[in-house]
């Protein structure tokens, strides 16, 4: 993935998977209608698990299932919460079926392996990116703002994400 | 085709129809433009193999969810088409349900009730069939669904998909007991977890790069079909169940199949075990439940439309052991 070198990004780590839903549940009360977040993570990395937060946080009260083969489930709560894992789909065509832009219309959008799209996706989106720390459960969580509607609340964003980033983690 | 709802005469699946090798690759499901290249096709195939004429169909039924909303409206957009012009009755079909019927296909007199195990690789849910069309959700996954575990590891590991077979397979040349996965909520109520086992084979592969993988592999089958079972088992005694059913894809694994006819075998039940082309997806078990639901409800109203997020009805909570 090859996000643009100049967006700002929050580096956060967690050591289980609840802290990885907690901090999700933060970046999700700053969420809102029509937003796009790009989940970026290898098999295991808590790509779901972050979902399950961000969309527990917005009032979803069932349960947040992987989307691998069903390739997209919507949820509703405070906002509608879609989310989607386009792993299976092998172009770009197929991302056009998925009919992303119409659902994109209404709620939060969470794409999973949606780096594999970007070209069929918004240029405004949060980018996050999960990779394995040293113990099982330690993860780092990569958070970057790509485009005007994220870098307009940074601020706000780095002050969710406190908990889980030191200071000295918050680099441009 | 179907008759009389248990009675196949017919049931085509698009990859039998040569067309779908123009779609190598590709998910069929995703894309509604193969669906509706291949319903025409698709539904000719079942008419002509069945030895039928338009006019000896009595109702059309077809699949309104869950599912992807592209797809799901070629079907009902084509059955409700054919029932308009056929002038008989159009049925809506929730495709879980039909799931549920896929065993009466082939044992039309199953003694119920009966727990039935719906395995797949977009669900895993424990039900239980008091009747026809009379049933309860007990459980159902809260992160991957079993079939799913088993494709996410194949693919870490690099075996290849889909992961289904592979593991079956493999797990025959491996020890079960090599590796012990863990068995997410195996005493825990009725829902179940594989994202965790799914992330411990990982992190097993990742600090044992060495490790064999039929071992890997079958100890992770083994923890999956342990968890499976062992609830699947406990709903049917604490139920009073006269048999354990399975269905969906993952019902096709021989580990599951084997140790699901064990247990009932102990246990003094039937064990209804579909054959594998019944298992997974197809327009026999539609069609199966479309002429229960038919009887039961009438037909389905030409404005239903499809229902992505569709679900089977809301569980009944039951105390847990």
């Amino acid at each position: 993935m090859t996000p643009p070198p100049d967006a700002p990004a929050v580096l956060c780590r967690t050591s289980t998977v609840d802290q990885t839903r907690l901090l999700a549940g933060a970046v999700a009360r700053l969420a809102e209608d029509g937003d796009l977040l790009v989940l970026v993570g290898d098999l295991g990395a808590g790509k779901t698990a972050f979902t399950q937060g961000f969309a527990a946080a917005l009032g979803v009260e069932v349960p947040v299932t992987s989307p691998t083969f069903t390739l997209a489930n919507r949820y509703r709560g405070r906002l509608v919460v879609n989310h989607l894992d386009v792993y299976r789909l092998s172009d770009r065509a197929e991302a056009r079926d998925l009919a992303i832009p119409e659902l994109l219309e209404q709620g939060v959008t969470l794409i999973e392996w949606g780096e594999r799209i970007l070209p069929a996706l918004p240029s405004d989106r949060l980018d996050v990116k999960i990779t394995f720390g040293d113990g099982d459960d330690d993860r780092l969580i990569e958070i970057r703002a790509v485009g005007d509607r994220w870098c307009g609340c940074l601020a706000e964003l780095r002050e969710a994400l406190g908990p889980w980033a030191g200071a000295q983690r918050v680099f441009r | 085709m179907v008759e009389s709802g248990s009675v196949v005469r017919s049931s085509i699946v698009s990859s039998q129809v040569e067309l779908h090798a123009r779609y190598g690759g590709v998910v069929p499901e995703v894309a509604g433009r193969a669906h509706l290249d291949l319903i025409v096709p698709v539904v000719s195939a079942a008419v002509a193999e069945a030895g039928l004429e338009a006019e000896d169909i009595d109702a059309v039924a077809a699949t309104h969810g869950p599912g992807l909303v592209g797809a799901l409206l070629v079907g009902v957009s084509a059955a409700k088409s054919l029932a308009l012009v056929w002038d008989v009755p159009f049925v809506a079909v929730n495709h879980l349900e039909a799931h549920l019927y896929a065993a009466f296909l082939e044992e039309p007199d199953l003694k119920m009730p009966m727990v039935v195990l719906l395995v797949s690789g977009g669900h895993t849910i424990l039900v239980v069939m008091e009747d026809h069309l009379r049933y309860r959700v007990l459980g159902a996954t809260l992160d991957d669904a079993a079939g799913e575990a088993f494709d996410k590891v194949a693919r870490f590991m690099g075996l290849g998909y889909p992961g289904g077979p592979v593991i079956d397979r493999l797990s025959g040349e491996g020890d079960p007991d090599a590796v012990a996965f863990p068995r997410a909520m195996a005493n825990d109520g009725w829902n179940f977890s594989f994202s965790g086992v799914k992330t411990a084979v990982v992190n097993h592969v990742r600090k044992n790069p060495e490790v064999s993988a039929a071992d890997v592999a079958a100890s992770f089958q083994e923890a999956v079909v342990d968890v499976l079972v062992d609830k699947a088992r406990r709903a049917a005694r604490e139920l009073g169940a006269e048999a354990i059913c399975l269905a969906g894809g993952v019902a096709a694994n021989s580990r599951l199949r084997s140790r699901t006819a064990q247990v009932c075998e102990a246990d003094g039940i039937s064990a209804v075990i579909p054959s594998r082309a019944m298992c997974t997806d197809n327009a026999a078990m539609v069609a199966a439940v479309g002429w229960q639901r038919l009887g039961a409800d009438g037909p389905s109203p030409l404005t239903a439309g499809a229902d992505p997020s569709l679900q089977l009805p809301v569980a009944l909570q039951l105390p847990v052991v």
